[in-house]
């Protein structure tokens, strides 16, 4: 590449505090070069120091943490021994950060123009009024709706996708030289990011910008980087151009990486006799707003039911319908061929057991202040009845059908685990009542690809092991691919198309469905050129 | 004290914070040593103006629950003429009774303490308790109680409390039942409001929807993680309960003579000061230090609350 050296590291090692005041490493020495205009994707599971590391960039670490060593180089600056000073007159304006979550990182109580227009002010690159046209310019370039009026309105009334392609438009108020995309799009359903990712990388390429672009999704970083490096805690596995590594990955990291796709279940046959679950339908509302009309689908034994759709499609309003919480308008929820009471107060102890549900954040779902112990006992202790001796032999056969060592975890803080095994204890939650159905509500979307695959093969497992209905709500159709075995498609309150995995999943579609389907990035770097392509040449 | 110029106050302070300093210095590396594990941890982190605070709190208990042997002298015990000043028999002189200033000190930690105590607890079960209770019902009891409590709120404490022990008597079980109902309208607010971030939790959904009791909802699910923000209010609620005392001793409505209080103890000796004896500001300091050391405390937990350090 014969575009000039932009950003150049040598061999950087940050180290964060531990409790006891001991420093331990978090990178440990990688070398990192960025040309001029090139986007380089930085891909690992949680913890492997990605943030850090796109951090660092910017000659920042978060609190707690040091650069303890190696040399950080932008465009001839050091920023390791450049003043705070020099460092902040760079942030902003040569340098710019897009976060993961836009709606966490915008000021509420500002509108979106005058949090634009403070970086070219405050860095005197241009005066209000001319920063205020230019980001008018932006927010057409990046394809926001009304681009002369969004930027007056407040962050709450700008949909998430919108919103991350207003702060892409702010970071490039400057015309910085290198962007850090930190998972820009990782909060975002399928759908809304196809756009922002098409959004960033056109202005991007148009503004002949630098970028180091984070992200689990390797099918995201197809789409979007130049080379690709994978880190796995803190150290480089490898580096190399796009295409090469998608076709040749040489560590075997990266192989067990790009396996996770091709997770994939084959469909079981239909079971016959009455379904666990019956959703008659069902109509609900929240206030004098319908948000599900005339739903019905069934769950059959030992199979698994995908509801998938994008966010406020009404799929999570439904296992709010089933559990009780929010009692129908009209229709019922029938198990095992017996109508359940539409709210969950008046449902017996024994009909609320068979009903279990998992939650999407394991964070919220936990007591924080109760071990494993009593967090998995309490359901076996109200349930069966179970004391004693008798409860702790279950608590550790439940802790080791979930894969963790009872000695080791059974008197653990939930703060004490790990993302994956937080999700891991809400499964063993679920199980303790010894459930008919079992509700998964995002269980996965909260976690990396690699602990994603280990929890999806669990409740495989605990499938075929306890003979569990599972009702799948989800919005990755990666995830439908590897577990369900029926697929339920809902927009907009409604069930738009159900049928069989292979059925639902063959054309022809519903066109939501399809638009749903072609939404999914794939691991081709040219899928999302070819999308684009298509659906400009046949508007659906 | 005429001697004291504007640089020996200077130094006189000085000198007393460095004094502070060097005890809550000395007195956290005390702890470090005898206890162990979390505990230890967390000490080690705390900062010299919350081991001070926790030496001066300590004391004073000490002092609450010792009175009898530490004091010199009886509680009421007349043991000489009026307003004798400072000497070796009376080491802070006596009051306008002829009785030993430094023995009331002495007893008066144990009632103003005592009794600020007990109210503070009484306020505590009851607000939390139905604080807790509206957060978890909702509805129209929530609404109802927290109009009531609005009510109770809107009508400024010291004067309720004097209205309110004009017309049922000034017993020290009368005074401790009316500022506790009053303090306990705070506690509600906190309660409520700290449990409502609570009660949306998914695992209160997950409790709720195991069919769990009111009962284990709120004292396995809610409490525990309520306990932060609710610790860190117990200490300044108390400090304000202590002053609530103090302010109606002072006025005559709060602990009766010949119990000794410091609030009254400073309107007893009150003429004192105009012949220039700092002795009837003595107990008032002794209120202030507690206050201060108290908040100090305080701050420390609501810093560590907060997440802002482990």
């Amino acid at each position: 590449m014969a575009k000039p050296v932009l950003l150049e590291m040598r061999d950087v090692r940050i180290e964060g505090r531990s409790g006891d005041d001991a420093w331990l490493p978090i990178i440990n020495g990688v070398d990192l070069t960025l040309h001029r205009g090139e986007v380089l994707g930085l891909i690992g599971e949680s913890g492997a120091g990605k943030s850090t590391l796109g951090l660092a960039a910017m000659g920042f670490v978060r609190d707690g943490c040091r650069i303890a060593g190696g040399a950080i180089t932008f465009d001839g600056i050091d920023l390791v021994r450049a003043s705070e000073a020099t460092r902040r007159g760079l942030r902003g304006k040569r340098i710019a950060y897009v976060a993961q979550s836009a709606a966490a990182s915008f000021n509420p109580a500002h509108r979106l123009m005058e949090q634009y227009v403070e970086a070219p002010v405050v860095h005197g690159v241009m005066r209000r009024a001319q920063a205020e046209h230019d980001a008018v310019e932006l927010y057409r370039r990046m394809q926001l709706p009304n681009p002369g009026e969004i930027g007056f309105r407040y962050p709450h009334q700008v949909s998430g996708g919108q919103l991350q392609r207003a702060m892409t438009a702010m970071a490039m108020a400057c015309r910085p030289d290198l962007i850090v995309f930190d998972e820009p799009t990782t909060a975002l359903d399928v759908t809304t990011q196809i756009e922002v990712l098409a959004a960033i990388r056109d202005i991007v390429a148009q503004f002949d910008t630098a970028a180091i672009y984070i992200t689990h999704d390797l099918a995201v970083v197809a789409q979007m980087a130049d080379r690709i490096k994978v880190l796995l805690r803190g150290d480089e596995v490898e580096e190399a151009d796009t295409r090469m590594m998608l076709a040749h990955p040489k560590q075997d990291y990266t192989r067990t990486l790009w396996a996770v796709r091709s997770l994939e279940r084959p469909e079981r046959p239909p079971v016959e006799g009455t379904p666990v679950l019956s959703v008659a339908g069902v109509s609900a509302s929240y206030g004098s707003v319908e948000v599900l009309s005339d739903v019905r689908f069934d769950i059959p034994p030992s199979r698994t039911v995908a509801v998938v759709g994008e966010s406020g499609s009404g799929k999570s309003t439904v296992a709010r319908v089933i559990t009780g919480l929010l009692p129908p308008t009209a229709g019922e929820v029938r198990l095992e061929g017996q109508a359940l009471p539409p709210d969950y107060r008046r449902r017996s102890r024994d009909e609320l057991r068979r009903v279990q549900m998992i939650y999407q954040m394991a964070d919220t779902a936990l007591n924080p202040k109760l071990p494993l112990r009593e967090q998995i006992g309490r359901p076996a202790q109200m349930y069966l009845g179970l004391r004693g001796r008798a409860l702790r032999e279950r608590v550790r056969e439940l802790l080791r059908m979930i894969e963790m060592e009872p000695d080791v975890y059974i008197d653990r803080l939930p703060g004490e685990l790990s993302g994956g095994q937080k999700q891991r204890v809400g499964i063993a939650r679920a199980l303790a009542a010894e459930p008919t159905v079992v509700i998964c509500d995002e269980v996965t979307s909260a976690l990396d690809q690699i602990v994603q695959e280990g929890i999806l093969k669990l409740l495989d497992r605990l499938q075929g092991e306890l003979g569990l209905a599972y009702m799948f709500i989800t919005h990755d159709l990666a995830t439908v691919r590897a577990i369900a075995d029926e697929v339920v498609v809902m927009r907009q309150g409604r069930v738009v198309e159900r049928g069989p995995k292979r059925q639902v999943f063959a054309p022809p579609h519903h066109p939501y469905t399809e638009l749903l389907l072609s939404s999914v990035p794939e691991m081709d770097p040219d899928w999302l050129t070819g999308v684009l392509a298509r659906r400009v040449t046949a508007p659906g | 004290m005429d001697a004291f110029g504007p640089l020996g106050w200077l130094l006189l302070i000085a000198g007393f914070v460095a004094g502070a300093a060097a005890a809550g210095w000395l007195f956290r590396a005390g702890l470090v040593l005898v206890t162990r594990g979390e505990l230890r941890r967390s000490l080690r982190g705390a900062p010299l103006t919350a081991s001070f605070g926790m030496l001066v709190i300590l004391i004073y208990l000490f002092v609450a629950v010792f009175a009898p042997l530490l004091a010199p002298y009886g509680e009421r015990a007349v043991v000489g003429a009026q307003f004798l000043p400072w000497s070796e028999a009376h080491w802070l002189g006596t009051d306008n009774l002829g009785r030993d200033m430094a023995s009331r000190m002495i007893y008066g930690a144990r009632n103003t303490v005592g009794i600020a105590l007990a109210t503070t607890l009484l306020a505590f079960l009851l607000g939390t308790a139905l604080g807790l209770l509206a957060a978890i019902l909702g509805g129209w009891i929530d609404q109802g109680m927290s109009r009531i409590v609005d009510v109770f709120m809107a009508i400024p404490s010291l004067i309720f409390a004097l209205l309110l022990l004009t017309i049922f008597g000034t017993s020290i079980v009368t005074l401790i039942l009316v500022i506790a109902v009053i303090d306990a309208t705070r506690v509600y607010r906190i309660a409520r409001s700290v449990a409502q971030g609570i009660v949306v939790m998914d695992f209160i959904e997950a409790a709720r929807l195991r069919g769990e009791g009111m009962v284990r909802l709120v004292f396995r699910e809610i409490l525990p993680n309520a306990m932060a923000p609710l610790v860190a209010e117990f200490g300044l609620r108390f400090c304000f309960v202590f002053l609530a005392i103090s302010a109606l001793s002072f006025l005559g409505l709060g602990i009766q003579p010949p119990t000794a209080d410091w609030g009254s103890m400073v309107r007893e000796n009150a003429t004192l000061i105009t012949f220039g004896d700092i002795t009837p500001l003595l107990p008032a300091g002794a209120i202030a230090l507690l206050t201060v050391a108290i908040n100090f405390v305080v701050d420390w937990q609501l810093y560590r609350a907060s997440g802002l350090k482990d």
